[in-house]
Formats: structure tokens, sequence, C-alpha cells
């Protein structure tokens, strides 16, 4: 078997098939980076789980998740300021809690250098929007790389390393979800491991550092110039490349991935445009873009997601008097989802019309297929939760999500949770909806790991400012959507064994006064705290916990002599009332076609907590059945 | 060449992801040039799982265009056919396991499963090679992916990949009992279709099994 801990610490070149996040770690090796630091967050979680597969005796970097994306940050650029080459990396998203942090970054001289890696998600796979993170690189000074395949990912970082610690300037490393999780083989050089200078080398000499009254301008001014001098980089730099087609009627410029897809679609093509592929997108390499106009009659800018490149190109076309036809975005789809090979292809052909050859779309049957939207796994505590917690709400009831698995909380047969905005913010949007609101109960929801990350504030602020709403916190002991970190509750870090932070002694020194404390599965009981503190005068929390049994129950499954155990429906007292599947919703329950009832053996994990909905009292204590599996892979 | 493009799903937590894994690195051990890319995260929660491998030379996306999958590999038989649908050409080929996970619309009532004949007769009509795997003394439901794997490797349904190969991958991927509970099961089923005609366009159909559901 191949250990990935043992490749990505090869001192000599190999290659091998990785993802791209791997091949992000063994460039953040080779380049001799000394810290990093993230929050979980799809498509960059697996960046971590590769770091993980290296022992911490023989990583070459510190490593932490921190409690949210801005402390990453912040921990990563402490550490460059004492001269460590530092890497910090998250979710698209993650970069609107760690703006105030990110938007000051190139305004300081971080000596170490400092790569931030984000990973955008164009065409919102796994976020709750698909932003565009290039508007916070302009909006902050920071330039962008953009890789489009794993072996870029590589490339790129070394170049951006190396970049970032020569001009003491943050670099924007940008991924894309199937950037992160495409497999390719890559090439990847030696390693030759450098005894670290570990000497704190902070010298507030190398500021300024306080941006304050008279020194703001001049720290821009130099953010601005070092801009300015990356562009002069970006001119001759390699990652710029041009594919010639020997076309000077057609080009295209483009970037990342929908490279990539425009490369497949052009295999079709008789005649093939010019291609300039932008390997760094910001600032513009004005000279390679002005000389790739100049030399076409007509070019289209493939642009995924927002007209960020467009807008920069007019203007430079404008002001130079370029008489070429530049075409951008032309309709409001060309902004929405990921540039695959499909959307290519439409975009192509909406362009230049004859370019491809004619698709023949022929009538195909496809019969329907039922939906299969995500669902909590079976024996999940979040089920039980919403199941008891339905109870106790009347109709009028308004509730709030939060981001995490319990955010599934509004699919059918819960409807619980019924706007959801980002991390952290159930708590708040929930006191503004009691505001003047006398007749509806305002029930807010939030994770155990999400509590720490961002929904401290909110909470501060319900009891400050006396908001009558119920918090309902999930804790699961984990970060179990983005695969099971742990977190400041879990009484582990990254690296060793810690002391929890008790959620509830936090709540307590908050000074909140009504805490309810029920294990999810005790259903009528959680119901009746629900009750409980919805008639309280104050601001009330239940926390409503269980392990996630997800995560339990792979660990109870690789202890030697485990017995998975499952529950059966006892179709003598079963009333085909359906209550089970209809109400209870876990994905076990099989609707067979003569309306019975059934287990499927493959998924119950024989928990049990189903027993207490069925009325008729049909589901039987949980048995012994067989198996175990490859799954540990 | 033309890049064969092979599309695999099924509901997390199946085992997509290893058998995706052994597919790409036997592409690799077989010489070919192998490009892929996984659905990872929310998908997992007993949502549709999806990798997609190409293997062969001027391939750059990792994604394969609608209706350009050659292969269609499922661990269970609605996302066959969701499968079949979205991503196979006619005349492609696609192999299931044929278990069940029902599908929440269809536990609610709002939609009605699909059934194994609706699979064959969607094939039939678009000259699709099907064929439909299970075993009924299969104990461990998270090996189904390595008895699909034996079938893909015993009527060689990826061009130029052999059997040799197949197990090289898994030896990269897997070690001590794990490996060798799978590799078993691998060389039984494979032993155990050896010698069967290999169905064309619909026919031959390799049923180890009773229907299931
Ligand atoms: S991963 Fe854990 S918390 Fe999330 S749905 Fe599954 S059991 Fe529930
Ligand atoms: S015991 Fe089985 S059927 Fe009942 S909730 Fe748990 S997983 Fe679902």
């Amino acid at each position: 078997m191949k250990k990935m801990g043992d490749m990505l610490l090869r001192k000599g070149s190999f290659s091998e098939i990785v993802m791209g996040n791997t091949a992000l770690v063994r460039a953040m090796i080779e380049s001799g980076t000394r810290v990093v630091a993230a929050y979980p967050g799809s498509p960059t979680p697996e960046i971590a789980d590769a770091i993980g597969a290296i022992s911490k005796e023989t990583r070459p970097f510190y490593f932490e998740f921190s409690t949210n994306e801005k402390v990453a940050a912040e921990i990563t650029f402490g550490a460059a300021l004492n001269g460590h080459l530092s890497t910090v990396f998250f979710k698209s998203v993650g970069l609107n809690v760690a703006a105030d942090t990110f938007v000051q970054l190139n305004h300081m001289n971080i000596i170490g250098g400092m790569v931030v890696v984000i990973g955008d998600d164009p065409g919102a796979n796994s976020s709750q929007n698909e932003q565009d993170n290039r508007h916070y690189a302009h909006m902050s000074y920071i330039p962008v790389f953009e890789p489009a395949s794993p072996t870029e990912v590589y490339t790129f970082y070394k170049a951006a390393a190396e970049l970032s610690r020569k001009m003491q300037m943050p670099i924007l490393l940008r991924l894309t979800t199937h950037v992160c999780h495409a497999k390719e083989k890559v090439r990847f050089g030696g390693w030759d491991p450098q005894l670290p200078d570990d000497t704190p080398a902070f010298d507030p000499g190398n500021g300024p550092y306080i941006p304050l009254t008279t020194e703001v301008f001049p720290m821009k001014r130099r953010a601005l110039q070092r801009l300015a001098d990356v562009e002069a980089y970006a001119n001759h730099a390699p990652l710029n490349t041009c594919v010639d087609h020997d076309n000077p009627k057609q080009g295209i410029i483009t970037m990342g991935l929908p490279f990539l897809s425009l490369m497949d679609v052009l295999q079709e093509a008789e005649k093939k445009p010019d291609i300039l592929k932008l390997g760094i997108v910001h600032p513009l390499p004005r000279q390679v873009v002005r000389d790739f106009l100049k030399s076409h009659r007509e070019v289209k800018l493939l642009e995924e997601l927002d007209n960020v490149l467009e807008k920069e190109i007019k203007l430079m076309a404008f002001d130079e008097k370029l008489d070429t036809t530049i075409i951008g975005k032309q309709e409001l789809e060309d902004w929405i989802d990921e540039y695959t090979p499909d959307k290519v292809s439409a975009i192509i052909r909406k362009t230049w019309p004859d370019m491809l050859p004619l698709k023949t779309e022929r009538e195909i049957d496809k019969p329907y297929v039922p939906m299969r939207p995500a669902q909590m796994c079976p024996g999940c505590g979040h089920r039980s939760a919403f199941h008891a917690i339905k109870k106790a709400l009347d109709e009028n009831a308004i509730t709030v999500a939060d981001i995490g698995c319990h955010t599934l909380g509004f699919m059918p047969p819960y409807g619980v949770g019924e706007i959801l905005m980002c991390m952290g913010a159930s708590t708040a949007m929930g006191s503004g909806l009691s505001l003047f609101n006398t007749t509806r109960k305002v029930v807010a929801f939030l994770g155990d790991s999400t509590f720490f990350h961002a929904g401290l504030p909110g909470i501060v602020n319900a009891v400050f400012n006396k908001h009558p709403i119920t918090l309902i916190l999930m804790e699961n002991g984990t970060t179990a959507m983005t695969g099971h970190q742990d977190h400041a509750a879990s009484g582990r870090n990254f690296n060793e064994v810690t002391d929890r932070i008790p959620v509830r002694q936090v709540l307590e020194g908050l000074g909140v006064t009504h805490i309810y404390e029920v294990d999810t599965y005790q259903q009528s009981r959680l119901t009746e705290r629900v009750k409980q503190a919805l008639n309280d005068d104050a601001f009330s929390v239940v926390i409503a916990k269980h392990p996630c049994m997800l995560k339990f129950n792979r660990e109870q499954r690789r202890k030697p002599g485990c017995q998975a155990r499952q529950v059966h429906i006892d179709q003598n007292k079963c009333r085909q009332i359906h209550k089970c599947v209809e109400r209870f919703g876990c994905p076990t329950f099989v609707l067979e076609k003569d309306n019975r009832i059934t287990v499927n053996p493959d998924l119950c994990i024989g928990d049990g907590s189903c027993r207490q909905t069925c009325p008729a009292e049909a589901i039987g204590a949980p048995e012994t059945a067989q198996g175990d599996s490859n799954e540990t892979v | 060449m033309k890049p064969f493009n092979i599309y695999l799903t099924g509901v997390g937590g199946q085992g997509i992801g290893l058998l995706s894994e052994v597919l790409l690195r036997a592409g690799d051990h077989a010489g070919l040039p192998v490009k892929g890319v996984d659905t990872h995260g929310l998908a997992q929660r007993g949502g549709i799982v999806v990798s997609r491998l190409r293997f062969g030379a001027g391939v750059y996306s990792p994604l394969i265009p609608a209706g350009e999958a050659d292969l269609v590999v499922a661990l269970e038989r609605h996302e066959a056919l969701r499968g079949v649908n979205t991503a196979l050409k006619d005349g492609g080929t696609l192999i299931y396991y044929d278990t069940v996970w029902q599908p929440l619309e269809v536990r609610l009532k709002k939609a009605p499963p699909v059934d194994e004949n609706t699979v064959a007769e969607t094939c039939r009509k678009r000259d699709i090679r099907e064929i439909s795997v299970f075993r009924p003394d299969l104990k461990e439901s998270l090996m189904q992916n390595i008895v699909v794997l034996a079938h893909i490797s015993g009527e060689s349904l990826i061009p130029g990949v052999t059997t040799a190969h197949y197990k090289t991958a898994m030896a990269d991927l897997m070690s001590g009992a794990m490996l060798a509970k799978n590799m078993a099961l691998f060389d039984e089923e494979l032993e155990m279709n050896r010698g069967r005609v290999p169905g064309v366009g619909g026919q031959g159909k390799r049923k180890t099994k009773g229907s299931r559901q």
C-alpha cells in the first residue's frame, strides 16, 4: 500500500496520481512553508487530510485548525511577521469572515511571505453562494494566481510562495472546486529539507505596522506599488501561456478550469481560436493582454462567474484606443454556474456559431428517477432532535437555521429551519425576527463548531440586549459537515488531546441564565425542555446534544470485536400508518410495494432512536447483525 | 484515439470513492493518461455521489460532457438509471450493482421506485449494454464495489486495462487483512463468472441473483 504521508515527504523527485488539494501540500513542503492554518470548508478539507497523513513529528511545518477563518489568517500573518513562510486556507465564503484581516494584509510588510489559498465554488456545489473572490483581491490590492489543474496547483503555489517571500507581500492562490478535487499524475520535484531558522524575526523597523493617521497613505502607496511590481513580473511570468492556432481573426482569453473545458470543446473545432490563458489574473498583465488583443480581430473573454477581467480589459482597450472587438458576457446565464465543458460549448456556439460542428440533439427516453437530496445519516442525533422539537412548536413559530448538518432539517419531513444565511447568523437573525413580535415564537439553531466560529457575538448580543428568543445548540462534538474536524469543545485539536471548552460553561459565563441540556435521543424530555424554554421570558438555550453518529459508528466499527446492530419491524404489530417514514424519516426505512415497512440492512446502525417514534411500538430492540467492511480506506 | 469516459455513481457511503480510485490507478498501471474528479462534501450525507474518470490522450478537463460517458458504473439501481439518463452515450455500457437505497420521494409516496425492467428497457432502446450484478450471499454491503470491480475486470469493460492492473491498483490502496479479504472476493467473483458469454446489446445479462426489491 502506498502511504500518502511517506509520499509527501520523499526527497527525490517522483510522479504520483493526486488531487489538487494533495499536490498543494507537497508544494508547501518543497517551498519550505513553516506555518499553516485553516478552518474546514469544502472544497479544501482534503488539504488537511493530506497534512494529517504526515505524522506530527515528521511534518516540516506547524498546522492548526483555528476557530475561524479570520483567526487562521491572523495566525499565519503573525507567524510570517517572525519570518516564517506561511499559508492559510479556507473555502470561498470563509473570506467574508477573514475579510477584516485580509483587506489589511498588503498594507503590511510580511517578511516571511504569506500565501492565502481559497477554494472558490463556482456551481455552489457545497456553499450558500458562488461568490467570486477576485473582488476581494481587487479591493485589497492582493495578487491572484489561478491554477487549472493539480499540476498547476503545485507549480503555482511554489511560484506564489517564492514571489510572496521575495516581495514580502500576500498572494492569493485561487482554487475552484474541481481544481481542488481533480486528480491526475503530477510530476513533483525533489525536496531538500533545510534546517529552519526559527529565531523570531519580528521587528517594528520592518513596518510601519500601525495603520493609523499619517501612516495609512504611505502604507497604501506601498501596497499599490507592490501590485504594480507584480504586474511587471506577470508580464514575463511563465504562468501565463498562449495556445497558438495561427488564427489572427479569433482569440480567447481565459483562465483556470474554464481553459480546460475550452480545450476539450475545441477538439471538435475545425478552425480553432488562439488562446491566452492567464495564470496571474490580478493584476492584469497588460503587456501580454495588449499584445494578444492587438494581434486578433475578435477576442472572446471566457470568464467564469463575474466579469472582473472584462471590465479591466475593456477599460484598457478603451484607454489605448484598440479596435479589437471584445466579446464579454452576453446574458445573465453567463454569470451563473461553473464553466463545465457543456457550458463552455454553449457559450462558444453563442459567440461564434460556426466554430463547432452542429449538435444534433436526439430525443431520448429518460424515465423519471426520484430525487435523492442529501439527508441526515441513519441514527443522526439531529433527526431525533427535529422530531422532538417539532412537537414543541406551534405552527406559527419561526425557525432560523444555521450552517451545518442540521441545516438539512429544512427538508421534508421536518421543515425546521426556514431561513439560512451564513455561519453563526441564526441567533441575531432570530433576535431581529423577535422585534415587535408578540405572537410568534422564534427559535434559532446553531451547531457547536459554529458556536465558537461566529456564533458567540450573536449570543452575547441576545443576552446583552435582552432578546427573548430560544436558541437550540445542536452539540455533536465535531465539525461534522466538512468531515469531522475537531473544535474547541471536542477535547482534541488537530495535533493533540486538549481540555474541552465546555459549551455550557461558556454560555453561563456569558450570562445566559436559562440553559437546558438534553440528549436528543431522549425525545419526550427534549420536547418538554423546548416547551419550557419557549415559555421563558428571556433568552434561553437548549443544548440538544448527541455525538455525530457517522463519526461514532465509524470509530466503533474499527474496534476489534465490534458487532453491528440493527432494528427490525415486527410486522404483526405494525399498523402500516407509516409515521416512521413520514415523520421521523430515517433513510433506513423502506416502504415496500405491499405497504409494509422494512429496514434496509445496509443502512441501519441499530441505535434504536426510532423506536420511540412508532405509536404501534412495532420497532423491535436492536439486535446484532453480521458484517464489517473495506470502508477504512 | 477518443478518450474513454467513465461515470461512477451511487449513494454517499456505498464506497464509490475506493472503486473510483482503483479504476483510476489501474488505468495508470495500464499506461493510459488518466484524469478524474470526485464529488465531496454534502453529497456524502445520503445524497448522490459521483466520480468521473477519463482515460486516454487529449483529455483536458476531468469533467465529462453530458451524454459522453462510455461506461456508467453504479452501485445502486436508481442511480444507475440516473447515470444512464444524464451521462451515458447511446451504445455505451452500464454496469450496476442491483441494490436499492430508497430515495426520499419514494418513501414519501411522491414517486414510484425504479424497477429493474425500466433500467433494462431504457438500455435496450438506446442500444446500451446492460450488466446487472448482485451477490445474494454477500454479507458486507461495503464490498459490493469489489463485486462490481470483478465484473468490470472479467468483462474487460475498460479497453487496455487488465485484471493484473486492477489487482496492482488494489494493492496500492489497501493492505493487510483488508486487502486479503477484498482480493479474495475479487478472485472468487471473477472465477465464478469465467467462461460466460459476455452480454452484448442488453443480452447475456449477467445476473448472479434473484431480484431484490
Ligand atoms: S455527519 Fe453526523 S451530524 Fe452530520 S448528518 Fe451524519 S450523523 Fe448527523
Ligand atoms: S435504529 Fe436503524 S432505523 Fe432506527 S433510527 Fe437508527 S438507523 Fe434508523
